[in-house]
């Protein structure tokens, strides 16, 4: 590991101040990087692909709390450890998806490491990218991208680009774009707020960077507004624990079974017109897919398993898969359809 | 002490620090780049936590960590400034095998050994978290509390590997812990 200074900040003033004191840079080589849990960060530096010359530890900032707002929204600081959130009896209530989908990611032992800001910020875990030996546009600009054309069978099926095939690895964050969550930064003028839509990037041109946070800028929160309709976080991995998506889902579902919405057809789901849904795809992009397609074919229409797989496919039209990783796309459709009648049947 | 990095530049990457380890004070020196395993099987020969992997995959390094388990390989000490840490040393209070040690022990949960240390941590916390009523990817319903049943231990376990593929006997030992952990706790409240 390349040596580094070490510094613990206070507040997030104190933590943005200290890291606009060094000489930016971020996590490659040299500069200024935030230390969290350290689950993702300290594995990086060990392999040599995050170089900092200096860390600032914001673990301890005073952003462990999570709050309920008067609409019955969540403000979850960002320095609170995946377990915490976990447990949280509020999450598991009012937004499960999520609860569900941070159990759904890593081991226990890294679930009390590792925390919300850190979980938005991980890496890719392309081998390519987590090998320093080898080119990688996201690593190292411009070096190439052996992924396309070499082991990619994990990687992404939509919104890449000839630059990056890369995948986000978050579960967390999968449940967050379907909740429409917020992502609350501090930088050395103040406090800005951007949804976790435009948080992060697709890889285009430009794949070393994953989201638009600039250099020096730190997570302090995540808003998620609430959500008052059952949700649920699917997984598929190739085993059965403690491996990342190849495709994962959050949805909600919203049904009126009021007028005209009885008497479904025998062996659909449980009949009635979608209210609302939301819907995001893991696995499958360089970021949280949020489904807005199939969310637009769904809204209004009858909560039947016909609608679900038009919704599905209408998403995965826009898919182009690589050489090996074809069968994300009627994997994501499937596990589309099944999650969404299930909440549709209310199981 | 101060290290070049690769711009030759000086960076200072000596730290005081101080831990509490298995109960006792220990105020040590850490280079910045050192992990908690590395001061524990190092600085102060507790040679009980196992590197594995060094990347937080195989659980070897597991340790207690403010009373809760982690990756010792993922933590760096000088992040852990004042932290309390228990180790398998520190398992047995008093000379007398934990619960959970004498489960691993009853149910013949190892072969070689080498992943044990690290399971005996990691067992112990999944006790004290399936009480507090977290759940985990396999409960059926995460707004209710969890029952520890098979498919729970080795959901919780899972972040632990064994070589030697000792699992049914590890499941076996963490289900007749829980089962003791429950019973003393029933006793308690009674």
């Amino acid at each position: 590991m390349r040596p580094f200074a070490y510094e613990r900040a206070t507040t997030a003033e104190d933590a943005v101040a200290r890291h606009a004191a060094g000489d930016g840079g971020g996590n490659g080589r040299g500069g200024t990087a935030y230390l969290a849990g350290g689950t993702n960060l300290v594995d990086l530096m060990r392999l040599g692909v995050a170089q900092p010359a200096r860390l600032v530890d914001v673990r301890r900032l005073p952003l462990d709390r999570i709050e309920l707002d008067t609409d019955g929204g969540l403000v979850i600081g960002a320095a609170v450890t995946n377990s915490d959130l976990a447990a949280d009896r509020t999450v598991r209530e009012g937004h499960p998806v999520l609860a569900e989908a941070v159990v759904a990611g890593a081991s226990g032992q890294i679930r009390n490491l590792a925390t919300v800001g850190g979980n938005l910020l991980q890496r890719t875990r392309c081998p390519y990218f987590q090998d320093a030996a080898k080119p990688c546009n996201k690593r190292n600009p411009g070096s190439g991208c052996p992924a396309r054309e070499g082991e990619h069978h994990n990687l992404a099926v939509i919104g890449h680009s000839a630059a990056c095939v890369a995948t986000h690895p978050s579960d967390m964050a999968v449940a967050l774009a379907a909740l429409g969550a917020s992502v609350r930064i501090r930088n050395a003028e103040g406090e800005r707020t951007v949804s976790l839509d435009d948080f992060y990037r697709l890889p285009g041109g430009e794949p070393e960077c994953d989201t638009v946070l600039e250099p020096g800028e730190l997570i302090t929160a995540v808003e998620v507004p609430p959500l008052g309709m059952p949700s649920r976080y699917r997984k598929v991995r190739e085993r059965a624990s403690f491996a990342f998506a190849l495709v994962s889902v959050a949805a909600a579902l919203d049904v009126d079974r009021g007028a005209g919405g009885g008497g479904a057809a025998g062996g659909e789901a449980g009949g009635g017109t979608i209210r609302d849904v939301r819907l995001a795809l893991g696995g499958v992009a360089h970021r949280p897919w949020r489904a807005r397609r199939a969310e637009d074919v769904l809204r209004g229409a009858p909560a039947t398993r016909e609608s679900f797989l038009r919704a599905a496919e209408a998403e995965m039209e826009a898919a182009e898969p690589l050489r090996d990783n074809g069968y994300k796309v009627p994997l994501a459709r499937n596990l589309i359809v099944r999650t969404l009648t299930e909440l549709g049947e209310g199981s | 002490m101060d290290s070049a990095n690769f711009s030759g530049e000086a960076v200072p990457v000596h730290a005081d620090i101080t831990l509490r380890v298995n109960g006792r004070e220990r105020a040590l020196g850490v280079d910045t780049r050192a992990s908690l395993l590395d001061v524990l099987r190092e600085d102060l020969g507790l040679t009980g936590s196992k590197k594995g992997c060094d990347h937080g995959q195989c659980g070897a390094c597991t340790v207690l960590l403010d009373g809760r388990r982690a990756n010792s390989c993922l933590a760096l000490a000088v992040a852990h400034d004042g932290a309390d840490v228990v180790t398998v040393e520190g398992l047995a209070a008093e000379g007398e095998l934990s619960p959970v040690q004498e489960a691993f022990i009853e149910n013949d949960a190892f072969q070689c050994g080498y992943c044990t240390p690290g399971q005996l941590c990691s067992a112990t916390a999944v006790l004290d978290e399936a009480a507090r009523g977290w759940p985990s990817t396999v409960t059926a319903d995460v707004s209710s509390d969890p029952v520890l049943d098979d498919a729970e231990i080795s959901e919780r376990m899972s972040g632990n590997l064994c070589r030697c593929g000792a699992y049914p006997g590890i499941v076996a030992a963490v289900r007749q812990a829980a089962l003791r952990h429950r019973e003393t706790a029933e006793r308690t409240d009674a």
